[in-house]
């Protein structure tokens, strides 16, 4: 009963989106506004953890496969489809839900507390569509580029690994780079990103425009984003597997 | 003008509101005053439109409000300006840009019109100067003038206050209160306050709504409390022992 | 701020008493999610390596062998303790921060007690004791996540059991539980650091909670990568 409530809630506010806005450079300044902050202010936090994602899943499968006949240049086969199959979409947006997540949860919240969404629906300004509408398109626009960024400094930081370990020498590394590839995994790869970008925005949205109470409320608005897109995006990542593999 | 007819609101089955009806006039301060839990606030969101009414009308110069379709309600949301208890003003702009902020949404003026009207609104709030500060730098007296600044820049018809001296000395209360009243007479505009200060009741109450428990227990304008007999409102009014002192002085006069 | 702790406390029964509700909190709280995640990361890692297997010459009963060595040494610990930064770590910054802006660390320090060691010091205690265990948690419910979808997949149960069993190495287990300890004390500290000095209103806690997720989630990988080198 109180899923089904909270459900219909979240489906209504994905509906208020789509409305004409009331001013289309001020959406589009809004919405610029957002890109620069989920897109451009995450590539950090996004470049360090591919990097070192890279590394650990080479210099591991290394280990891992050891006692086997396995080729070496195998490991730039697997970290290569790891990080594009795996790590860069659902690694990359399980860090994005801890960051952007709770961070469109909190402002929102703080906005909803603050009476400053109040404020704008007073003024006329169809709120989910100016500030919910905006985060998610900023976020369906960058977050797959950001994906894309991951899966490559991933197989560099797998490359760079190796070769500081002395694991095997670059060449080696780069001819299981180009085995067997398949482009479909990229296709797979944007797919996920589409999706895990729209749920971690709306659903981070969703519980930072419906906080009641105070900043107490606010913190626990942001947890509840972060571990209910967390539980999300893995689900969906496995139906996702299960559906198109 | 903003009639408001038989207002009912409830939360389950938690009724706050029971009946409300009475009549708010252009050009003039409409107070509403109660204690806390009296039902101002629920009343007020339910007169914008923040929250919808169970039962009852509320007509803005004669039109349905709570009977328009969406885009019609908009029209009239663009007439009211609102400031809110914590001024609720945009903490990622400058003051400058919050009061720019409904121009930009709602106008297709020229950059030089649109800061022409917001150097003018700052100005009628006596706030020069102050343009490129954010809200977290600067007093809470002067967040609330920012506050009018931003809901008058549209030339609304109709503005709504909620406590718009909660938080502050009682000097700085008295001066954004005569700032109501002055910019309320200079253009003509129903305005609508929520309050609890007395001062402000006595100082500027041209009429008064006076609620309890989610009624209307009393209305008249500010001379008539002074000789209102009824128990509930002198109880609220004259709280403190100096306040019924005085009162006993106005009766023996 | 971390030497701070280090004081006698004012009362063991009171410290002791925040330690379990700071382990509930923690390790209670967390369990479901981590529960769901690592079942369904296994099953995700199950699902794509068997479809990576899929066009080269490895034997099948291999899925078990790589889902099990996969989740103790790599996914148990990192991507756990990832959610945890998220869940727990902005947790902490934010009740701490809250704790900072409502003036109930000046109160506390009025009164005389540590507040440094009595709210830090609790936290990062219990973090120490209960991250390991939901971290073995999530490493089998992870094997077992894998084993189903791969049975979905198509693969006969014998045939992951046998992989399960394979080339079992105990020191792997070794590696997992120095990840968690190290991860549990990043997390904790780096987390409570950030609440901890928060400066301004409720949007700077939500700051301090954003930086406390980056920070902590940034720092666990890289003693992931540290501590792959050194110990493999």
């Amino acid at each position: 009963m109180n899923f089904l409530h909270h459900f219909g809630t979240y489906v209504s506010l994905l509906l208020g989106i789509f409305s004409k806005p009331e001013n289309w450079s001020m959406y589009w300044k809004e919405n610029m506004r957002q890109m620069n902050s989920i897109g451009i202010e995450s590539i950090p936090i996004v470049a360090v953890v591919a990097l070192f994602i890279g590394a650990v899943t080479a210099v591991q499968f290394a280990y891992q496969v050891q006692d086997f006949a396995v080729p070496m240049y195998y490991i730039g086969y697997i970290v290569r489809d790891t990080m594009i199959i795996e790590m860069a979409p659902t690694m990359t947006c399980m860090i994005l839900a801890g960051k952007v997540g709770s961070n469109m949860a909190s402002e929102l919240g703080n906005m909803r507390i603050t009476e400053q969404i109040d404020a704008l629906e007073i003024m006329g300004v169809n709120t989910p569509g100016y500030l919910v509408g905006t985060k998610l398109t900023a976020a369906l626009f960058t977050i797959p580029l950001l994906i894309i960024l991951a899966a490559l400094l991933g197989i560099l930081g797998g490359l760079l690994a190796v070769v500081l370990s002395n694991i095997m020498p670059i060449g080696v590394y780069e001819r299981g780079l180009h085995a067997f590839f398949e482009p479909f995994n990229v296709r797979l790869m944007m797919i996920k990103g589409f999706v895990f970008a729209f749920i971690l925005s709306t659903v981070a949205c969703f519980h930072g425009y419906n906080v009641k109470g105070g900043a107490i409320q606010i913190g626990e608005a942001s947890t509840k984003a972060v571990v209910h897109s967390n539980i999300l995006i893995l689900l969906s990542d496995y139906i996702i597997a299960e559906v198109l593999l | 003008m903003i009639e408001v007819k038989n207002i009912k609101k409830h939360f389950g089955d938690k009724k706050v509101l029971k009946g409300i009806s009475t009549v708010f006039e252009s050009g003039k301060a409409n107070l509403i005053i109660g204690t806390s839990g009296s039902g101002k606030t629920v009343f007020m969101k339910c007169l914008v439109g923040l929250l919808v009414p169970n039962e009852g009308n509320i007509l803005y110069d004669g039109e349905d409000f709570l009977n328009l379709n969406k885009k019609e309600r908009k029209n009239i949301r663009r007439k009211i300006g609102m400031l809110f208890q914590g001024s609720a003003l945009f903490d990622s702009m400058t003051v400058e840009e919050n009061v720019l902020f409904p121009l930009n949404m709602f106008t297709d003026w020229t950059m030089k019109e649109k800061m022409d009207r917001v150097n003018f609104c700052l100005e009628r709030v006596n706030l020069v100067g102050a343009n490129d500060k954010f809200p977290g730098e600067i007093s809470g007296g002067m967040m609330k003038r920012v506050g009018i600044a931003r809901s008058i820049v549209l030339n609304p018809k109709y503005l709504f206050c909620d406590e718009p001296n909660s938080g502050l000395d009682p000097q700085t209360s008295l001066l954004i209160d005569e700032l109501l009243t002055d910019i309320t007479k200079d253009y003509n505009i129903t305005t609508i306050i929520n309050t609890h200060d007395m001062n402000s009741v006595m100082g500027m109450g041209e009429k008064v709504v006076f609620l309890h428990q989610g009624y209307k227990d009393w209305e008249g304008s500010s001379k008539d409390i002074l000789k209102s007999d009824n128990q509930l409102l002198n109880d609220f009014i004259f709280a403190s022992d100096f306040l019924k002192a005085l009162r006993k002085g106005i009766d023996n006069m | 701020m971390l030497l701070r702790i280090f004081s006698v406390p004012e009362s063991w029964y009171m410290y002791w008493k925040e330690t379990v509700r700071q382990m509930n909190h923690i390790g209670v709280g967390s369990l479901i999610i981590i529960g769901i995640i690592s079942f369904f990361t296994g099953a995700v890692t199950a699902v794509q390596f068997a479809y990576q297997l899929s066009n080269s010459y490895f034997p099948p009963y291999l899925l078990g062998f790589v889902i099990r060595d996969s989740m103790i040494i790599e996914l148990a610990p990192t991507l756990s303790c990832l959610v945890l930064a998220g869940k727990v770590g902005s947790n902490m910054a934010s009740e701490l921060g809250t704790m900072r802006i409502s003036e109930q660390i000046d109160a506390l320090e009025v009164m005389g007690i540590n507040s440094t060691s009595y709210l830090v010091g609790p936290k990062i205690i219990a973090s120490l004791i209960i991250v390991p265990p939901l971290i073995i948690i999530s490493a089998f419910l992870g094997v077992y996540g894998g084993l189903v979808a791969a049975v979905n997949y198509g693969i006969a149960q014998e045939m992951f059991e046998k992989g399960l069993l394979y080339m079992f190495d105990p020191f792997n287990i070794v590696i997992m539980l120095v990840k968690a300890f190290v991860f549990a004390f990043l997390i904790a500290t780096v987390s409570c650091y950030q609440g901890f000095y928060v400066k301004g209103g409720a949007l700077d806690i939500g700051k301090a909670s954003t930086r406390a997720v980056v920070f902590s989630s940034i720092l666990v990988v890289l003693f992931d990568y540290l501590i792959a080198v050194v110990m493999t």
